[in-house]
């Protein structure tokens, strides 16, 4: 009897509950939604609007400007100087952390020995306070008290001016980059490289594949193909969003040589309060980044299928 | 592939990573020495990693006098734990909903999720600091923490976690009487604990590191994050006394750094599923 009043019970509950589930669960996802709205969206919408004045934080009011801000970001050189070396950045550090990444993640799954320990090792930028190891960098940098220069100095080389030569100074920051990120890549790839069945390389060694050359060209290559393309952009995405380093160590400088997209939308929005020109830099660079994550998205779909 | 082979064979793979380990490794170990090095053999430029004439009491005496140490410390621990605990407290109960619960408005709710995925910290900055600074808020806990306390991608990856869980759990505890919201923290959020751990190891990284948003918000002392305080101490500095300087690196980098080397695992797992989606 009560077994069949639980059954009946549960079997009307579906329906009785719909209405009553559509508040509670709008009730969970109140102080979600509320935080969303208040810290997100309204926000964002706020910058787009933004975008097209001349808001400067302090001024009694502000003007609609149109497209004002976009075509003086276009004549404007510093800016323009900025995305350029965004730009030399991201194809210099996200290709060689992505490629050191793989190397190493070879390298450690070559084998068995210390692999957790050099896994530790390599992982160990990615968590430490980027400001501190920056600092950190300055110094084995230094142009006259530097390990570096000092090491070159005792094989008859001369040093550079790392970080103080605009020549320079770009190469530094990437090189740091590249020391952030590898760590990252390696271990998404060491993930990638477990994923790929044993039985390939088996059947690689019956075809005749011999050296360890032509086993990364027939099997882990093709196989690591999405995990690839994949890491290339998220390396990217991070690559794109450099900001510690040239705010620690080169402020932009010198000459505007290291000035990069948000240290330009920082100091426009927060060193001079051009609030609505720095927005217009923002925009552009969702615009940019939401390209690289629309692709990214597509390559997650493709990589379910690979499965 | 991963068969044992003889040391010796093993030996030129082990050569190369150890080459390069050492070159990754190689700031952390001079921050440390350099720490530890009076001025002149700074400057001296010597490559000897170990001090001739030991300083450290010295230089970590001096970044102790002189910066507000743990107060930047317990600054860090505040905030990290502020946006954790609302981060947690917002994405679960939604998660919950949107894996769990049939209602009306769930596609939407969850096209919006998605939509945020997209938006890097960076959008709402500008206007959230005019909101703050109209309110007066600036330079407050409430600064630091606010913008932070949601996280889409918290409520991305608790909803892909419920989804695996039986549904039969949680027709069981509502036969019990439970209501939807003791459900949540009482039934799902243990279950959510590996889930949990990845994401707050993900958060507290990516907010303990943050230099971003707590340049802009914070422009006096007391109030600093770590970042924040090396920062100021390099400042104040200018660079000079290289010592005192890496001493401060070190103090505000350990903590981080000796949670990461005690539970390396599970940092790696944490930061890589979940920084994903940076």
């Amino acid at each position: 009897m009560a077994e069949a009043a639980t059954i009946a019970q549960t079997r009307a509950a579906p329906a009785r509950r719909h209405a009553g589930e559509t508040a509670v669960a709008w009730l969970l996802a109140a102080p979600a939604t509320l935080a969303y709205v208040a810290m997100i969206l309204v926000p964002s919408l706020a910058l787009v609007v933004l975008a097209f004045t001349d808001y400067e934080l302090g001024a009694p009011g502000f003007r609609w400007v149109g497209l004002g801000n976009f075509t003086e970001l276009m004549a404007d050189r510093g800016f323009l100087r900025s995305v350029a070396n965004t730009a030399l950045y991201v194809l210099f550090v996200a290709p060689v952390s992505v490629a050191l990444g793989l190397a190493i993640a070879l390298l450690i799954e070559g084998g068995r020995r210390g692999r957790a320990l050099f896994r530790a090792l390599f992982f160990l930028p990615v968590v430490s306070l980027t400001v501190a190891m920056a600092t950190a960098w300055s110094y084995i940098l230094h142009p006259t008290i530097g390990p570096l220069n000092a090491l070159l100095r005792a094989v008859g080389i001369d040093g550079a001016n790392w970080l103080g030569d605009s020549g320079t100074v770009l190469l530094s920051l990437g090189l740091i980059g590249i020391w952030e990120n590898a760590g990252f890549n390696l271990v998404l790839f060491l993930a990638g490289l477990t994923a790929i069945p044993r039985d390939l390389y088996a059947a690689a060694e019956m075809d005749g594949v011999k050296s360890a050359w032509d086993r990364f060209v027939t099997v882990t290559w093709p196989m690591l193909g999405p995990t690839t393309l994949f890491v290339v952009i998220i390396t990217t995405v991070r690559a794109i969003r450099v900001f510690d380093t040239v705010a620690t160590l080169t402020q932009g400088g010198p000459n505007k040589a290291s000035e990069v997209i948000l240290f330009t939308m920082y100091t426009e929005g927060f060193s001079f309060f051009r609030m609505g020109y720095s927005a217009a830099i923002t925009l552009l660079f969702l615009v940019a980044v939401t390209v690289l994550m629309l692709v990214q998205n597509r390559l997650i779909d493709r990589r379910v299928h690979y499965g | 592939m991963t068969d044992d082979r003889p040391l010796l064979a093993d030996l030129p793979r082990l050569v190369v990573l150890t080459l390069l380990a050492a070159i990754f490794v190689a700031p952390f170990v001079w921050m440390l020495a350099v720490s530890m090095k009076p001025p002149d053999e700074v400057f001296r430029a010597s490559l000897a990693l170990l001090p001739q004439r030991f300083h450290g009491l010295e230089n970590y005496g001096r970044v102790f006098a002189e910066v507000p140490v743990g107060r930047y410390l317990a600054n860090g621990v505040i905030v990290c734990a502020g946006i954790l605990v609302f981060q947690i407290a917002f994405a679960v109960p939604a998660a919950f909903a949107l894996a769990k619960l049939d209602f009306r408005g769930r596609n939407v709710l969850f096209g919006f999720v998605m939509l945020g995925l997209m938006v890097p910290a960076h959008v709402p900055a500008i206007p959230i600091y005019i909101a703050l600074a109209k309110a007066g808020l600036l330079n407050s806990y409430a600064a630091l923490i606010a913008p932070f306390t949601i996280s889409v991608f918290a409520i991305f990856l608790f909803r892909q976690f419920f989804r695996s869980m039986p549904d039969e759990m949680i027709q069981a505890a509502r036969l019990d009487g439970l209501s939807d919201l003791s459900i949540v923290w009482r039934i799902v959020l243990p279950n959510a604990w590996p889930a949990a751990t990845a994401f707050a190891i993900f958060s507290v990284v990516a907010h303990w590191n943050d230099l971003f948003w707590p340049l802009i918000v914070i422009s006096q002392g007391d109030l600093a994050t770590p970042a924040l305080g090396v920062l100021y101490f390099k400042n104040q500095e200018a660079g000079a006394d290289f010592g005192a300087l890496m001493a401060s690196a070190v103090v505000m980098t350990a903590p981080l750094v000796a949670a990461f080397l005690f539970a390396q695992r599970r940092f790696i797992e944490g930061i890589t599923m979940t920084g994903l989606k940076g």
